[in-house]
């Protein structure tokens, strides 16, 4: 109970940072080229596709290492 | 707490919606940055969460010290080796941006200076903690080196590089807070991204951690 109200205090002032934005103006000179043509030709979802898989799979790793554990704990006691 | 779902799931979930919305959400246009802007919500919460987890860490340490119970003492290791992970990582994915947008991989700024000798102070706390023997020993001087350690990641990394020239948002004694940036990402990084990668250093940690006191029990 503690560990979890710790957290929360700990993560408030980042989460109260959000009230005090400020729209910069940053004075109309010429445009800046993003990447538009990866998004318009789809090439952007690929991408996303790609690391979400990565990740997922990061994932599932860490909670088969997690089940393991929980299994050998339980053995133990 | 440590074997609760909930916070698993809720890590997940930001996570990937820190990266869809990372790569597919709008951001300012920026020259020099273009879109590797994205990269504040991957690199930079890097550092924020080691500098979580290396609070929580002190905070176990100064646990330690004062209760001298085994466990405070394998807490506050783990959650600096995460912090060191975290801190590592950071700085690898920094020195990447740098090579697309400042030209160069490392450039001697002083914020990746600091960065480096804040990270080889920690990990001079496991040196030291390996070259002794004694299990209280270790912990107890492990302790103290620890809160020197956390107390010096403050003048490397967020005192010194605001004061002079550097390369990143506020050299010189600028603006750091990030005025690249608008409120579109803002509202993704702090609520989402940050808690998000935190989580997960949290996850691995209290895997560790769990797995270091079943082999404790073991050896009883």
């Amino acid at each position: 109970m503690l560990k979890k109200f710790c957290f929360l205090l700990l993560i408030s002032p980042a989460l109260l940072f959000s009230l005090i934005v400020q729209a910069q103006d940053g004075g109309g000179d010429k445009p800046v080229e993003m990447a538009d043509a990866l998004r318009s030709n789809g090439k952007i979802y690929v991408v996303v596709a790609v690391v979400v898989a990565i990740f997922l799979g990061l994932i599932a790793y860490v909670a088969r290492l997690d089940r393991k554990i929980s299994r050998l704990e339980k053995e133990i006691k | 707490m440590l074997r609760q779902t909930w916070w698993k799931i809720l890590c997940v979930a930001l996570l990937l919606f820190t990266i869809i919305a990372g790569f597919l959400g709008g951001v300012p246009a920026r020259p020099i940055l273009y879109e590797t802007i994205r990269n504040f919500y991957f690199h930079v919460a890097m550092w924020f969460s080691m500098m979580i987890f290396f609070t929580i860490s002190v905070v176990y340490s100064i646990k330690y010290l004062r209760s001298g119970r085994q466990q405070d003492d394998i807490y506050a290791l783990e959650y600096t080796k995460i912090g060191i992970v975290f801190g590592t990582l950071g700085l690898l994915t920094g020195s990447l941006w740098a090579g697309f947008t400042w030209g160069a991989f490392w450039s001697n700024d002083p914020k990746q200076l600091g960065a480096v000798v804040a990270l080889l102070i920690y990990l001079a706390y496991l040196v030291l903690r390996n070259s002794m023997t004694d299990m209280d020993k270790r912990a107890r001087i492990g302790a103290v080196y620890n809160i020197f350690a956390f107390a010096m990641l403050f003048p490397t990394i967020w005192i010194i590089p605001r004061m002079v020239e550097s390369l990143h948002p506020g050299g010189l004694g600028g603006n750091p807070a990030f005025n690249n940036l608008d409120s579109r990402m803002r509202l993704l990084f702090y609520p989402v991204s940050v808690p998000g990668w935190t989580l997960l250093g949290i996850w691995i940690t209290s895997l560790r951690i769990r797995l270091h006191l079943l082999q404790e029990r073991r050896h009883k």
